[in-house]
């Protein structure tokens, strides 16, 4: 039997006049990487935000561990947030202010690990990044690739059963990139991390098990057509 | 390019003669290399000796005989076999993609689950290489790298038809009401 760990069924989500998501199916094992393909604009970052608990969905429904979590208030949300999910986005990302040790140790403060074992757990992070010595370093003074390394060890620092990511390479047009992708994915697989993933590039794709494309606001391929958005 | 199932497209679309057959084709898929005259009365031939087209009447006319040839049942199942499979992943198909989604729309199906499933067929191709790459020693790797790299080229191209599709679909002169339109 399938373990699915987060599921959407008729997941529609609407921004002013615009349906950006239009009654999406969709299943994700535990332990699984699924990529989300689509076109710019095809609701594929909607759809992830609504996955993780980030926007609210307007209508359907979405799960978690078989949970509703489309009924959470917006504390409950942010709550199962902190203790499950990791994230992992393009821009922006780390806190400028703090250096890398500091950033990768918050999603451990904020869920009450003491700041000894934080910063312990935080320097083995950056070690299997291979930026340990970025440690002290602040984001500012860091090359895109070491930033972008630094994001990944602290999405995945607290041992997150999800971890989503939004374009979490950049651009794998160079070794580097390529590199910290199968990393990322060797330690998602070791720890049995559920790791759903929005690319543009086939290339990032090829390391999920499994890849699903959303345009206009569908999955590509799903039944759910014209009648759906009629309805 | 598999001229076969070009021709058992262009038939599937309506009957046509030989001369006209060879017209439609060179100009949408072949303007640089014309299709020999040959070529298209030998495939015609073979194709009626398979049961795939059967002779449908001669055109009256001065020149040459016009005979008109239809597709037959086993034809058109053969050429929507053949168009609803994805190809296999190399290097220099972007022909035969690209005739496979011309055909698509002048018959009137929908060219972009075609394109869903040839992009999906390249991406497990690519999923493969990229796993097999990683154990590989570097000369072996360098070659599954160029490998993935024409893939990549190959999907951009996909990607780029998909959003060009009802532009296209305009161009060959197809009604609206048929084809991608929901």
């Amino acid at each position: 039997m399938t373990d699915i760990v987060l599921g959407a069924e008729g997941l529609v989500k609407r921004f002013g006049q615009t349906d950006a998501l239009r009654g999406i199916d969709l299943a994700v094992e535990r332990g699984e990487i699924l990529a989300i393909l689509g076109p710019s604009g095809s609701g594929k970052s909607t759809l992830l935000h609504c996955l993780a608990g980030i926007l609210p969905a307007d209508g359907g429904s979405v799960t978690y561990d078989g949970r509703r979590i489309d009924q959470l208030t917006e504390a409950e949300r942010s709550a199962l947030r902190r203790s499950a999910f990791g994230f992992v986005f393009q821009f922006g990302q780390l806190l400028p202010e703090l250096p890398a040790l500091e950033n990768v140790s918050l999603p451990l403060l904020l869920g009450g690990v003491g700041r000894r074992e934080a910063n312990e757990r935080s320097r083995d992070a950056l070690a299997s990044f291979g930026v340990a010595a970025l440690a002290g370093a602040l984001p500012g003074a860091m090359s895109g690739g070491e930033a972008q390394r630094v994001a990944v060890a602290r999405a995945l620092v607290a041992r997150p059963r999800v971890v989503f990511a939004d374009e979490p390479t950049g651009s794998l047009d160079s070794h580097n990139g390529e590199r910290v992708m199968e990393r990322f994915t060797d330690l998602v697989r070791e720890t049995g991390t559920t790791l759903v993933v929005i690319t543009h590039e086939p290339r990032v794709a090829a390391y999920a098990d499994r890849e699903v494309i959303v345009r206009d606001g569908l999955i590509a391929g799903s039944q759910r057509t014209a009648l759906a958005v009629a309805r | 390019m598999s001229v076969p199932h070009a021709i058992l497209g262009l038939l599937h679309q309506r009957p046509h003669h030989g001369y006209d057959l060879k017209q439609q084709f060179d100009r949408m898929f072949s303007p640089d290399r014309p299709l020999p005259f040959g070529q298209v009365y030998a495939t015609l031939a073979r194709l009626q000796r398979d049961g795939r087209v059967e002779p449908a009447g001669v055109e009256p006319g001065a020149g040459p005989e016009r005979k008109h040839y239809a597709i037959t049942v086993a034809g058109a199942n053969e050429f929507e076999r053949w168009l609803a499979e994805p190809v296999r992943p190399e290097p220099q198909l972007q022909t035969l993609l690209f005739t496979k989604v011309v055909l698509a729309i002048i018959v009137g199906e929908r060219a972009e689950p075609l394109l869903d499933r040839q992009r999906s067929t390249h991406i497990a191709r690519m999923r493969e290489l990229t796993t097999f790459r990683r154990e590989a020693p570097i000369t072996e790797g360098l070659l599954a790298d160029h490998a993935i790299y024409h893939l990549e080229a190959d999907l951009r191209w996909i990607d780029a038809t998909a959003a060009r599709l009802e532009e296209l679909r305009r161009t060959l002169s197809i009604p609206s009401n048929i084809g991608d339109a929901p």
